[in-house]
């Protein structure tokens, strides 16, 4: 069982739903990263989703691009990002790191070579935000045989046989993109994540964690109560956009604002409720 | 395998094209691509469109004989592919009456373009006005500075011009954003790609909207000559308008083609704007090919005089034709080009864009390297007036 798989399986049998916060690798300063991954621990995340920066991240929001502009001012690579983790990994050792990112960094450096680093750097999972299911057959089997987790996006326009395909090929956990739109992006309706994700479960007994406009502990709750895990990544990154010069203040910032959602979402748990 | 039969059902083209797009977009892309299959061999659809391109692009464009620099450069004959005579004033209108045409029967009410140099953008607009679209174009801010007539233009067209602020603020950056809002507003909205780059089924359709110019050139040449020509030039950017003259002629082994990227100040510079001459394959706004990409795998700014070249990547058509060896992809610099566009200008009376100013350098290479008898034909894919500006910029002289 992989280190995301125990993870998720222990929450389930508490009854918890997942928190995992995303944050770019390289934002404000490569130096900080693990600090502030160290810091979203602290805070109650229980995966961390590092974003790998790219020069055109045509699936992200103004937040995230902003955070990859940063990020690229100070030339973060995938080899950067492979090493913080490896940082991380000396003093974290129970939680779970996905690399989130686009496909060219990754091709450039070579899949093998970048898997065999990312495994011996302890990455747990990859999510590649423009391989489409139908071009992966040979990604897929490739990532596995590391043993690394392949997590796949799934969208409000994801057709029945297109989420078949796509949990034949996924492990770890799915990405459910809340919203039709980019990172950061502002609404989010409860009722169609709600019918959507019931529309998935039919298909797989992958947990479905959910992102793409939740912001705060309210929005958090909301989703939570539905989903296996909640992806929370621009609400946080606009923090560091915010304070990118005055860095030292961040870890205790994030720590508190994913706080608020641990305890948001742990006030849905059944034994609360009742 | 056979060609013409590219790309196979994933939308590949040997290793190149496919689908590397956000989930989102996959099953809109899916059902593009089901109507698109459906439409053009409906013959309701293709009488509309053949009507559109008689009678409101004005086609067919001439194929002119350039006799006068054909004998400055002495060598082979010289035809000119006049899709500068084209309503709006190049090969951009092909393509855009035809997706516009497309939208309307998917019952899209906008669209969405993205914009380099403005002439997509000028020519999506002028579609738009005509069907009573809704029409946004996306522009970088450094192109919207560069090219402010265009941008007047559409804006008298009805259409509104979104300035991109993010990353090198051009052409690439203005197809993340066009991109983007795809992605947001899918169910009443349709792209309007410009050239035969993006995802399956872009490539193949933006190909086929504008392969018109190929087959004429085969048939004018045919009635003008009694036979096809023996070298095809054409300048690369994202490659619809070398795609548009190369497609129907890929089978005709004996006619040779040339591909002319830009060269900006030299490849040796490293300041160019030449994936297929100096890049590698990647994989870039949804599909796999050459991109110009550094050791980490960071898209890189380009250069080139010309915005309409000024791109990283290229047509994944392209990046097969070069692997398998039937279209030569070359290079001239700003320099070359800028010479060939006053030579043009002043040996046959016709301004030439800066984009087929490269072709026209290029031809000028080859010309004198073959017979009298042969016939070399140069996409004149559009008209200068746009660039009149720049050009003017860059020789220091003041038009105010």
């Amino acid at each position: 069982m992989s280190r995301i798989e125990s993870t998720l399986a222990a929450l389930k049998a508490e009854g918890r739903t997942a928190l995992i916060p995303y944050i770019t690798a390289g934002d404000p300063h490569p130096s900080h990263t693990v600090g502030l991954m160290h810091a979203l621990v602290d805070g109650g995340a229980d995966i961390i989703e590092l974003g790998v920066p790219f020069s055109d991240p045509m699936a992200d929001g103004p937040t995230i691009q902003l955070a990859c502009e940063r990020a690229l001012l100070h030339n973060t690579s995938l080899w950067n990002c492979c090493a913080m983790v490896a940082e991380f990994r000396k003093t974290n050792r129970h939680t779970p790191v996905v690399l989130m990112g686009y496909l060219n960094p990754i091709e450039t450096r070579g899949l093998e070579a970048f898997c065999t680093l990312a495994t011996s750097s302890g990455v747990d999972g990859v999510l590649i935000v423009d391989l489409a299911v139908e071009e992966a057959p040979e990604f897929a089997p490739k990532v596995r045989s590391f043993g690394l987790d392949l997590i796949f996006l799934l969208a409000p326009t994801s057709s029945d046989a297109r989420i078949e395909a796509i949990v034949r090929q996924a492990s770890g956990y799915l990405y459910y993109v809340s919203l039709k739109g980019v990172t950061g992006a502002a609404s989010l309706d409860i009722d169609s994540v709600s019918a959507k994700l019931e529309q998935i479960r039919r298909h797989t007994r992958l947990p479905v964690a959910v992102g793409f406009g939740i912001r705060d502990a309210a929005s958090a709750a909301l989703v939570g109560a539905v989903a296996d895990g909640v992806v929370v990544g621009s609400a946080l990154v606009s923090q560091i956009e915010k304070f990118q010069a005055t860095p030292d203040v961040l870890p205790g910032l994030l720590k508190s604002q994913l706080a608020e959602m641990r305890a948001a979402l742990d006030a849905t748990l059944p034994a609360a409720v009742a | 395998m056979i060609y013409e039969n590219l790309p196979d059902a994933r939308g590949h083209f040997g290793p190149y094209g496919g689908r590397f797009v956000a989930e989102t977009l996959m099953e809109p892309l899916r059902e593009l691509e089901v109507a698109y299959n459906q439409l053009k061999v409906d013959p309701a659809f293709r009488a509309e469109l053949d009507k559109d391109l008689a009678l409101y692009v004005g086609r067919p464009s001439p194929l002119y004989p350039a006799e006068r620099l054909t004998k400055k450069w002495g060598g082979a004959q010289i035809f000119l592919k006049r899709e500068d005579l084209n309503h709006t004033g190049a090969h951009k209108i092909n393509n855009t009456v035809g997706q516009a045409l497309l939208a309307k029967h998917l019952g899209k009410t906008r669209i969405i373009a993205e914009t380099g140099a403005g002439q997509h953008g000028v020519a999506s607009a002028t579609i738009a006005a005509r069907l009573g679209l809704k029409c946004v174009v996306y522009m970088g801010a450094d192109d919207v500075e560069r090219q402010s007539p265009n941008v007047y233009r559409m804006k008298l067209l009805g259409a509104e011009v979104i300035p991109v602020q993010s990353g090198t603020k051009t052409l690439k950056d203005a197809l993340n954003e066009a991109l983007r809002d795809w992605v947001t507003n899918v169910d009443d909205t349709f792209y309007v790609i410009g050239t035969v780059a993006g995802p399956h089924p872009y490539p193949m359709l933006v190909r086929d909207f504008n392969a018109v110019v190929g087959r004429e050139v085969i048939s004018q040449s045919q009635d003008m000559l009694g036979r096809l020509p023996d070298a095809l030039v054409a300048c690369v950017g994202g490659g619809s308008n070398a795609i548009g003259l190369f497609h129907p002629f890929i089978p005709y082994d004996g006619v040779a083609m040339y591909g002319v990227e830009a060269g900006g100040d030299g490849i040796e510079t490293g300041r160019h704007a030449a994936p297929l001459s100096a890049g590698k394959p990647g994989v870039l706004h949804g599909n796999r090919t050459y991109v110009m990409a550094d050791d980490n795998g960071q898209i890189i700014g380009t250069h080139s005089i010309s915005a309409g070249l000024d791109y990283p990547g290229v047509g994944p058509e392209h990046s097969w034709l070069k692997d398998i060896g039937r279209v030569n992809y070359v290079s001239v610099t700003d320099t070359e080009a800028l010479a060939a566009f006053h030579e043009c200008t002043r040996t046959e009376g016709i301004i030439p864009a800066l984009e087929p100013s490269h072709a026209m350098a290029y031809a000028k290479k080859l010309a004198p390297m073959m017979s009298k008898d042969q016939i070399i034909v140069v996409n004149m894919s559009g008209r200068g007036d746009k660039d009149i500006f720049t050009i003017a910029k860059h020789e220091g002289i003041s038009l105010l």
